[in-house]
C-alpha cells in the first residue's frame, strides 16, 4: 500500500497543530471556562479590596488586567503539552515528518489565541466594572496586549514543555516562568496605564520598545532551544 | 556523542571527608576580614557603624550575581552545546552556591537601608533586580529537583539557564525604566567621592576572603556533585 | 540460525535476500545503565520480529532507537538504506503503536486520523483516512469522539492512526495490554494484514501466544541483550516449547 507524500510545510504544519490545540480547546473548554471565571473573580476581588477615594481606579485597572493577564495565560499553558501526554499523542506528532520548530510555533500560535481570547473578555471587564471611558486610545492596549501575549506564550510555552518532563508540572511552570514575565508585565502595565489615562503612546514609547525586543529575542530564542526540550 | 554515555567505569570515589585546605584558607580569610573591618576601619562619618555592611554586601553581590550567574549562564549555554556532564555540575554548584551570596545580599540591604534610609525595602532598580534573579535561580534549582534523569535534568536546566542569560538583560532594563535611589558603585568610579584608603583596603581583603569563600564552596559542592553522580552510575551499573 | 549466549552482540539475521531493516552494535545508555546494551539485528521484507523479555530488559528503548525516536549512544540503524533518525521521507516510513491510545480523546476519530496524515504529509488525507478506517471496521464510528468508544475499539483506531500513512516499519509496544479476547484476535487479523502488505513488524510483547504467533522471528532480551533469537520453523513457532526456553533463560539470567 503505497500512499504518495508531500514534503513538510512549516507554515502549514505550525497551522494545523495550532487549529488542532484549539479545536479540543473549543471542545472542551477546561482551561478557557476556568480563565474566564478567573478573569470575572479576579476583577470582583479587587472591586471589593478597592477604597475608590485612596486610589483612582485608573491607578489600579491596569494592574488588575496584568494579574489576569499573567495567571490566565499560565492556566492555558498548562493545558498546552498536558493534552499531548494524557494518551502520549506526543510521542505519535514527534516521530512524523513535522519538525520540532513547527510543533513550537503551532503551540505558541495556539496559546497565543487562548491568552488573547482571555484578554478579549478581560479588559471590557476590567472597563465595565472600573468605570472607566474608553476612548480611541484604546485600540493602542490592544496593540500592547498582543505584543505581551506574544512574549508571553512563546516563553511560557517552552516552560510548559519543559515542565512537561518534570513531576509536579503545574506547580514548577509559575515558579519558572514568573520571572520572565517581569519584562512582559512592567512594560505592558506602564505603558497600558498611560494609554488608559489618556497619555499620548509616544510617552511610553520606551516600554514598547522593551516589549518589542523581548518578543524578538525570546521568539526566536525559544525556537532554537526548543528541540532540546524533547528527549532523543 | 555525549560523554554520559559512556560505560560507567570502576571509579574510585573521591573521598568527600576530611579537611579541605580551600575552605579552611577562606574561613581564616572571612575571619581576618571581619576583625579589621570591626576593630580596624574607621566609622564612616555620615552612615555610621551601619556602612561597615558595606564590607558583606558589597563582595557577596560581586560574586553571587556577577560571578556565579555568570557561570550558571556560561555552563548552560556550553552543556547544550557539548554535552558534557562536568558542566551540568558545574552550574548546578554555581547555581546553589550563588543563591546563598544573594541570599546575603538581599539580607544585609534591608538591614543597611533601615538604618540609613529609614525604611527595610524599596523598589529600587538593583534591589529589584537582585530579587528577580534570586528567584530565578531559585526556580532553575527547582526545576533540577523536579526531574528524574539525570540526563533530562542537565539538558532540561541548561535550557532554562541559557535563556535566564538572555532574560538578565531585560530585568535589568525594566526596572532601571524606574527610576533608583540606590547609591551608585563608589568603588571603581574615579569621578565619585572616593573611599578613604583604609576603607579601600579593607574592602579589598573582604572581596578577596569573600572569594576565596566562594571558590571553596563551589568547589566542595561540585566535588559533592561528582561523587554522587559516580555513585548513581555504580548503582545503575 | 545459531544462539551465541551472553557474548557479544546476538544477531537477529533475516533469510530474505533484502535487508529492509538492520541495527547494527545498538547502545543506548541513560545515565551510566545501559538500557540497549549492543544490539544487531536484520529484517526482511514482510518480517515480524517479537521482542519478549522482563521488564526493564531494554525492549521498549530498542523500540523508540528503530523508530527514530531515540539517538544510540553508538551503533546505527538503517531503514531502506536511510540513517534513523532521519529526514522526514525517512521518519514517514514507520508507524508506532502502543499501548497507550496516541490519540486525543476530545477529537472525532477522523479528527485524530486525518490529523496524522496531514501530520505525515500525506496527500489524499481524507481519502487515506476513509480506507484506513474502512480496513479497521470502524468507519461507522468516525464521527464519534475517541473518548467515546471503547477501550478495543480505541486501539483499532490507534492502529489506524499509526497505518494511514502507509509505514514500512511498524513498531508496536505491548499493543495487547488491556484488550480482551475478541480485540486481541482483531489486533493480530490487523497485523497480519499489514504483514501480508510487506511492512516490518516489530513487536514487543509479554503475550508469547499472539507474539508467536505472528512472528517470523523471536528473541528474548535480557539487561540490553538479546540472549536467544530464533527463527520460525515451517510450522511456526511451537509455543510450548518456547515457553519453557523463556522461563529457564529469565530465570537464569535474573539469578
Amino acid at each position: 500500500m503505497t500512499v504518495p507524500h508531500r514534503a513538510p510545510a512549516f507554515l502549514a504544519d505550525a497551522w494545523r497543530i495550532a487549529r488542532k490545540d484549539l479545536l479540543i480547546e473549543f471542545r472542551t473548554r477546561s482551561a478557557f471556562l476556568a480563565a474566564a471565571v478567573f478573569a470575572v473573580l479576579a476583577v470582583v476581588i479587587f472591586r471589593f479590596t478597592w477604597d475608590p477615594t485612596a486610589i483612582p481606579a485608573i491607578d489600579l485597572a491596569p494592574g488588575v488586567l496584568w494579574v489576569i493577564f499573567t495567571f490566565s495565560g499560565l492556566l492555558g499553558l498548562n493545558r498546552s503539552f498536558g493534552l499531548e501526554l494524557a494518551e502520549r499523542a506526543y510521542d505519535g506528532l514527534l516521530a512524523s515528518q513535522v519538525s520540532r520548530e513547527a510543533i513550537f510555533a503551532g503551540k505558541v500560535l495556539a496559546n497565543l489565541v487562548f491568552v488573547a481570547a482571555v484578554q478579549a473578555l478581560a479588559l471590557p471587564a476590567v472597563a465595565l466594572f472600573f468605570d472607566l471611558s474608553v476612548g480611541p486610545g484604546w485600540w493602542a492596549v490592544v496593540g500592547i496586549v498582543l505584543l505581551a501575549s506574544l512574549g508571553l506564550s512563546a516563553v511560557g510555552t517552552l516552560f510548559a514543555a519543559i515542565a512537561a518532563n518534570t513531576k509536579l508540572a503545574e506547580l514548577l511552570l509559575p515558579m519558572m516562568t514568573l520571572p520572565f514575565f517581569v519584562p512582559l508585565v512592567i512594560p505592558a502595565a506602564q505603558a497600558s496605564a498611560l494609554v488608559m489615562r489618556g497619555q499620548p503612546l509616544d510617552d511610553g514609547m520606551a516600554w514598547l520598545k522593551v516589549l518589542l525586543a523581548f518578543d524578538l529575542v525570546f521568539v526566536s530564542a525559544c525556537l532554537a532551544v526548543f528541540p532540546f526540550t524533547i528527549e532523543e | 556523542m555525549s560523554v554520559s554515555s559512556t560505560a560507567p567505569r570502576p571509579v574510585a570515589l573521591p573521598s568527600a571527608k576530611g579537611f579541605d585546605a580551600w575552605l579552611a584558607l577562606a574561613l581564616v580569610a572571612c575571619v581576618a576580614a571581619s576583625v579589621r573591618a570591626i576593630w580596624f576601619t574607621p566609622v564612616d562619618a555620615m552612615l555610621g557603624a551601619a556602612q561597615k555592611i558595606f564590607y558583606v554586601h558589597v563582595p557577596a553581590a560581586i560574586i553571587g550575581l556577577y560571578l556565579a550567574c555568570g557561570l550558571l549562564f556560561v555552563s548552560s549555554i556550553m552543556y547544550l552545546w557539548i554535552k558534557d556532564e562536568r558542566l551540568d555540575r558545574m552550574a548546578e554548584s554555581a547555581a546553589e552556591v550563588g543563591l546563598v551570596f544573594m541570599g546575603i545580599v538581599l539580607i544585609t540591604g534591608p538591614v543597611w537601608a533601615r538604618t540609613s534610609w529609614g525604611t527595610w525595602w524599596v523598589w529600587e532598580a538593583r534591589i529589584t533586580s537582585t530579587l528577580f534573579l534570586w528567584l530565578l535561580v531559585l526556580g532553575y534549582l527547582v526545576l533540577r529537583g523536579g526531574v528524574e534523569s539525570p540526563e533530562n535534568r542537565a539538558r532540561l536546566s541548561a535550557v532554562m539557564g541559557t535563556l535566564a542569560a538572555l532574560l538578565v538583560p531585560f530585568i535589568h532594563l525594566t526596572v532601571k525604566l524606574f527610576r533608583g535611589m540606590h547609591p551608585e558603585p563608589v568603588v571603581l568610579a574615579p569621578e565619585k567621592p572616593k573611599m578613604p584608603p583604609e576603607m579601600l583596603s579593607t574592602f579589598g581583603l573582604s572581596m578577596g576572603a569573600f572569594l576565596l569563600l566562594f571558590i571553596a564552596l563551589l568547589r566542595l559542592r561540585y566535588r559533592w556533585a561528582a561523587v554522587r553522580d559516580a555513585r548513581a552510575a555504580l548503582e545503575a551499573a | 540460525m545459531p544462539t551465541p549466549h551472553g557474548t557479544g552482540a546476538t544477531t537477529v539475521a533475516s533469510s530474505s535476500t533484502e535487508a529492509a531493516l538492520a541495527a547494527s552494535a545498538l547502545v543506548r545508555a541513560f545515565g551510566g545503565r545501559r538500557a540497549v546494551n549492543g544490539v544487531s539485528l536484520t529484517l526482511g521484507v514482510g518480517d515480524c520480529l517479537a521482542l519478549f523479555g522482563p521488564n526493564g530488559a531494554g525492549k521498549t528503548t530498542l523500540l523508540r532507537l528503530l523508530g527514530g525516536l531515540l539517538k544510540p549512544s553508538s551503533g546505527n540503524t538503517l531503514l531502506y538504506g536511510h540513517a534513523m533518525p532521519g529526514e522526514a521521507e525517512t521518519r514517514r516510513l514507520v508507524g508506532l503503536i502502543s499501548h497507550f491510545a496516541m490519540l486525543y480523546p476530545a477529537l472525532t476519530v477522523r479528527e485524530n486520523v486525518r490529523f496524522a496524515a496531514e501530520c505525515q504529509g500525506v496527500v489524499d488525507a481524507d481519502g487515506a483516512t476513509t480506507r484506513v478506517l474502512t480496513r479497521l471496521r470502524v468507519l461507522e464510528r468516525a464521527d464519534q469522539p475517541v473518548r467515546a468508544l471503547s477501550r478495543g475499539l480505541q486501539q483499532r483506531v490507534s492502529i489506524a492512526r499509526a497505518l494511514v500513512h502507509g509505514p514500512r516499519l511498524v513498531l508496536l509496544d505491548e499493543p495487547y495490554t488491556g484488550l480482551d479476547d475478541v480485540g486481541a484476535r482483531a489486533l493480530t487479523e490487523a497485523l497480519q494484514e499489514i504483514q501480508a502488505d510487506g511492512a516490518i513488524l516489530v513487536l514487543v510483547t509479554h503475550h508469547l501466544h499472539e507474539g508467536l504467533a505472528l512472528a517470523t522471528e523471536a528473541a528474548i532480551m535480557l539487561e540490553g541483550r538479546f540472549m536467544h533469537t530464533e527463527r520460525a520453523g515451517p510450522t511456526g513457532f511451537h509455543v510450548a516449547t518456547y515457553q519453557e526456553q523463556y522461563r529457564r533463560l529469565v530465570s537464569e539470567g535474573t539469578a
